[in-house]
């Protein structure tokens, strides 16, 4: 089975929502929608204070490139424009719309023909895909239209879909493909034409093998897609790292992957990309992994765009009365959240309730130099040196030891003995670095 | 509401710990421990008690009353300073010299370069040099009623000490390496003479069989280190089983240069390290003065480890084709 080589580390995995179906989250009495989702200019709000919308609308948008627009879920009324809290803490505009009660059908948006599907042109598949508003899905929300737009002189030749799920505890791409494996592929096919790359790579983790079995299943008919069953190792998700396990091709430092021939894309992305093509349905909803161990109903759950963390919580049975931390994504790359009343976005994965016991970190003590961190890293960075340096505010040695390289996957942090926090420094070591290059 | 905690990622850790690995060494030192007791019975636990008492002693001293921090001593790393420090030392040796070794390896050896995680040199070699230089003759005479395998040849002996018996190696410095002499399964069993710790093979390659399990250390530099000497045992007209199984060389290998502290960071600079530690070993038994170079070798490869570290750096993923782009 093929991986990555460069270090890596084996956690838990912890996925106890891996055999839960993907189920309907009701609608909350209220959504909070963010204008801040993705990577890149928050878009401006297209409606007014009081004003009807309904599923599907186009509620904010930018006519900036690198954006996504943002559409409501439900039908309902614009209540309010108000900024409220990110799960972070921070302050950000937000549209509040009042749902009108009734269930979110599909019924209102109108299929594509197969012939006009077929009939369509990269650059329309991409403009779909762009007011679709879809956004990369396995966390980093990076606008998928821009993705898709392979920059003059350089070709694609693979489309590899990520789902590698090497994040502990979270199921909500296995769900996916275990459910919707036919959308994927349709998905990774429309991916493949509007990038004009001839191959197509399901990538696997082999501890998910329903899901395998789901995308084999779905790919016999297809020549040019294949799926690639990968040795389990964190992180295996990893762009660069996944393009390296599938291909053994590898990413130049400071590039993007369009260097190797390969777009890397989440399965649920390709599925939202299959959504918006096939049956004209925006990115609205995703699925989202609700999960802990203590948690009363842990799943997966879909979920809309701007429900409450608090909202999806309580769906999941409440929040237990020993939690000490709740992770907005995996528990590996995921941010604490400060404010459980903010509003969930495209880009979250899961919501990981971690009890008090667990949810401080141990006391650093010095570095021992065991050296498991430099054996850790997937990027082969000295972190040890990086967060001494970092200690010592030497941004300039920093970079110079490729501290920009780091993908903050936490794995010296995860392996450290002395629990030193090394992935801190090198965060700050890299802010400080972008701050000096600006 | 509950309190939330808040912190950046990543929010679960391994579950290792310093003191964890070092107790995985301690249990590890556990089999040679064993067999150094039943080869030189009583002298051996003494020599033991005292290296680890002063070690402790030495170490919560310096923390309570210079350093004036919470003692260090839970992490267990003084701990294993003593138990090397001892199985460094003859059985014989007087305990008031043991003691001066204790206090050497650990006040001048770590604590006076910052504690745990701050030394250059492995401060049990650091001590058992240091008695080495001082105390020359007590610290080479070893007890000469051990019934070992090579009675025979005990009579070659050629240090100057007649009431010392002779170890292995003071054969070989001799230039005498047939193998007929010795009983392989005595040395492999540790029915032969020298440091408490370096006579029962089988027992230390049971604690490197352990540290590999508990992924306590890496395979790289005791491999290193034993290929290394074998190899060049044998370039040298040697015998490569005898270097091998002989004197601290399995000891040095497996315990004191896989030290964390004083071994380099990459696996390409830990095979380096080995590397050199087994060829400075051989040739020191070669061509040296004294019978046995494992420690000097471990010494002077540790006062190396920061050049190492420079130069043998880890390759930065797509650096190469990032240069080859350019």
């Amino acid at each position: 089975m093929k991986t990555f080589r460069k270090g890596g580390i084996h956690p838990p995995e912890d996925k106890i929502t891996a055999g839960c179906p993907i189920v309907e989250m009701p609608v909350p009495s209220e959504l909070r929608i963010m204008l801040s989702q993705c990577i890149g200019v928050p878009p401006k709000p297209v409606v007014k204070v009081g004003d009807s919308v309904t599923r599907g609308q186009v509620v904010a948008e930018s006519s900036a490139f690198v954006s996504a627009p943002i559409h409501s879920p439900v039908n309902g009324k614009v209540s309010k424009i108000e900024p409220t809290r990110t799960p972070q803490g921070i302050w950000q505009d937000s549209i509040v719309i009042i749902p009108h009660g009734e269930k979110p059908t599909d019924a209102s948006f109108t299929p594509r023909h197969q012939d006009e599907i077929d009939s369509l042109s990269p650059e329309d598949i991409i403009r779909i895909v762009g007011e679709a508003g879809i956004v990369g899905l396995g966390g980093a929300a990076f606008p998928t239209r821009v993705k898709l737009t392979i920059p003059k002189g350089k070709k694609a030749d693979t489309v590899i879909i990520n789902g590698a799920e090497c994040e502990p505890c979270l199921t909500c791409d296995d769900a996916l493909m275990r459910s919707d494996a036919d959308g994927i592929v349709t998905g990774t096919l429309l991916i493949m034409r509007a990038t004009g790359a001839e191959k197509g790579i399901i990538a696997i983790e082999a501890n998910k093998p329903e899901a395998i079995k789901a995308m084999k299943k779905a790919v016999s008919r297809f020549g040019n897609l294949q799926v690639e069953t990968l040795k389990k190792k964190y992180p295996q998700g990893g762009e660069k790292q996944l393009i390296y396990a599938v291909t053994g091709k590898t990413v130049p430092a400071g590039s993007l992957p369009i260097e190797t021939g390969c777009i890397v894309d989440n399965v649920a992305t390709a599925f939202a990309v299959f959504n918006a093509v096939c049956n004209g349905i925006p990115l609205m909803e995703r699925i989202v992994t609700v999960t802990g161990p203590d948690l009363s109903s842990p799943g997966n759950y879909l979920v809309r765009n701007g429900t409450r963390i608090s909202d999806i919580l309580d769906f999941a049975g409440g929040m237990p009365e020993n939690t000490g931390k709740v992770v907005a994504g995996g528990p590996m790359m995921g941010k604490a959240v400060s404010c459980i009343e903010a509003s969930s976005s495209k880009g979250l994965s899961g919501i990981v309730v971690i009890p008090d016991s667990k949810s401080m970190r141990r006391q650093a003590s010095p570095c021992i130099r065991c050296a498991r961190c430099v054996a850790a890293c997937p990027m082969g960075l000295e972190p040890y040196l990086l967060m001494r340096q970092g200690e010592m505010s030497l941004w300039e040695d920093m970079k110079r030891h490729g501290a920009t390289n780091c993908l903050e996957c936490g794995s010296c942090t995860y392996i450290c003995p002395a629990s030193r926090p090394l992935l801190d420094y090198i965060k700050l070591g890299k802010q400080e670095i972008r701050k000096a290059n600006s | 509401m509950n309190r939330l905690t808040v912190s950046l990622s990543p929010h679960i850790h391994s579950g290792g710990s310093i003191s964890r690995c070092m107790w995985n060494v301690v249990i590890a030192m556990m089999p040679a421990l064993a067999v150094a007791i039943w080869t030189f019975g009583l002298p051996a636990i003494q020599v033991t008690i005292v290296c680890v008492a002063t070690c402790l002693a030495t170490e919560w001293l310096i923390t309570r009353f210079m350093l004036r921090q919470p003692s260090t001593l839970s992490n267990g790393s003084a701990l294993i300073t003593g138990l090397l420090l001892a199985f460094n030392l003859p059985s014989i040796l007087p305990w008031w010299m043991a003691a001066i070794g204790a206090i050497v390896a650990i006040g001048i050896g770590k604590m006076s370069f910052g504690g745990l995680g701050c030394n250059i040199w492995n401060p049990a070699l650091v001590g058992r040099v240091f008695l080495l230089i001082s105390f020359p003759a007590a610290m080479t005479t070893w007890p000469s009623d051990v019934p070992s395998g090579f009675d025979a040849i005990s009579g070659a002996s050629t240090q100057a000490d007649a009431s010392s018996g002779a170890t292995l190696l003071t054969h070989l410095n001799a230039g005498d390496n047939s193998l007929s002499d010795y009983n392989l399964l005595d040395l492999a069993v540790g029915n032969m003479n020298g440091s408490l710790g370096e006579v029962g093979a089988i027992a230390i390659l049971i604690g490197l069989a352990y540290l590999l399990i508990t992924h306590t250390v890496t395979w790289h530099i005791p491999v290193s280190v034993l290929a290394s000497a074998a190899f060049f045992s044998w370039v040298l007209g040697g015998n490569p089983l005898l270097d091998l199984f002989a004197g601290g060389l399995l000891l040095g290998a497996v315990f004191m240069a896989t030290d964390y502290v004083t071994s380099p960071m990459t696996r390409s600079g830990q095979v380096l390290f080995g590397i050199m530690i087994g060829l400075i070993t051989i040739i020191i038994r070669r061509f040296g003065a004294y019978p046995e170079g494992v420690s000097f070798a471990i010494l002077l490869m540790n006062s190396f480890v920061p050049l190492i570290n420079k130069y043998m750096r880890p390759s930065v993923f797509g650096e190469k084709e990032r240069r080859a782009a350019a």
